[in-house]
């Protein structure tokens, strides 16, 4: 998976390709741990990324908690497979969906 | 029947998830239960790879066998670590809140959902987890 980040003032845009998983997801992790402070627009675009399991929904879940408190998150360009996990579990009433 | 046996490390994610795709292509499988599959691959040798032989390493074995009527892939996943079976836990409650919410669960409450049949059984000091997806 690779990450790509684009600061814009007060929003971070993260632009993941490939696939969120056990072995990627602390590189995610790690990634916003840096930069979510003083971040207050939080965008994800999902266009390039294949699928998520269960350790990509803890990061999601995690930056959602942080953004709730300090302003807003939405996931853009979701493919069928992700918004049918977001569906199954029930992340799609969590998270900020958009087109 | 292909079977792969491999150290339960998280590295191995990517290989297992290789060698179970190269089949897969073989059957003309949807992408979309290729995807299923993958991740179900990632929650299940994920879950051997941190728990089974924590803290020391092991082998898992990872087979790959085709039924037909209907066409479908049986893929068996093998381990000599603690027992453990997963389909002991209950489903997580997916209606909580962000600040409510936990993920410990959550990855086989996923595979439940996306295969047409998922066993489990501990037998002669063996871990046998068999999930179905029909393509």
């Amino acid at each position: 998976m690779t990450i790509e980040k684009k600061v814009n003032g007060n929003e971070l845009t993260v632009v993941l390709t490939g696939r969120l998983d056990t072995t990627t997801a602390p590189n995610l992790d790690a990634e916003l741990k840096k930069d979510l402070e003083g971040t207050e627009h939080l965008i994800f675009d999902f266009e390039a990324l294949e699928y998520l399991s269960s350790a990509g929904l803890r990061v999601l879940l995690s930056a959602q908690k942080t953004m709730n408190k300090q302003g807003d998150m939405v996931i853009r360009h979701v493919n069928e497979t992700i918004a049918e996990i977001f569906e199954v579990t029930g992340f799609s009433d969590i998270l900020t969906i958009e087109e | 029947m292909k079977e792969l046996t491999i150290d339960a490390v998280i590295e191995n994610v990517a290989t297992v998830t290789a060698f179970v795709d190269e089949q897969l292509e073989q059957l003309d499988c949807p992408m979309k239960a290729q995807m299923q599959v993958d991740i179900a691959i990632d929650e299940l040798f994920g879950n051997i790879a941190h728990y089974a032989y924590n803290p020391e390493t092991g082998p898992a074995t990872v087979r790959v066998e085709v039924t037909e009527n209907p066409l479908a892939v049986v893929i068996t996943f093998i381990d000599n670590g603690v027992p453990y079976d997963p389909l002991a836990q209950s489903d997580p409650d997916v209606t909580l809140s962000a600040e409510e919410r936990e993920i410990g669960g959550l990855g086989i409450y996923m595979v439940k959902k996306s295969m047409d049949d998922i066993s489990y059984e501990y037998k002669d000091g063996q871990n046998i987890l068999k999930i179905k997806k029909n393509i």
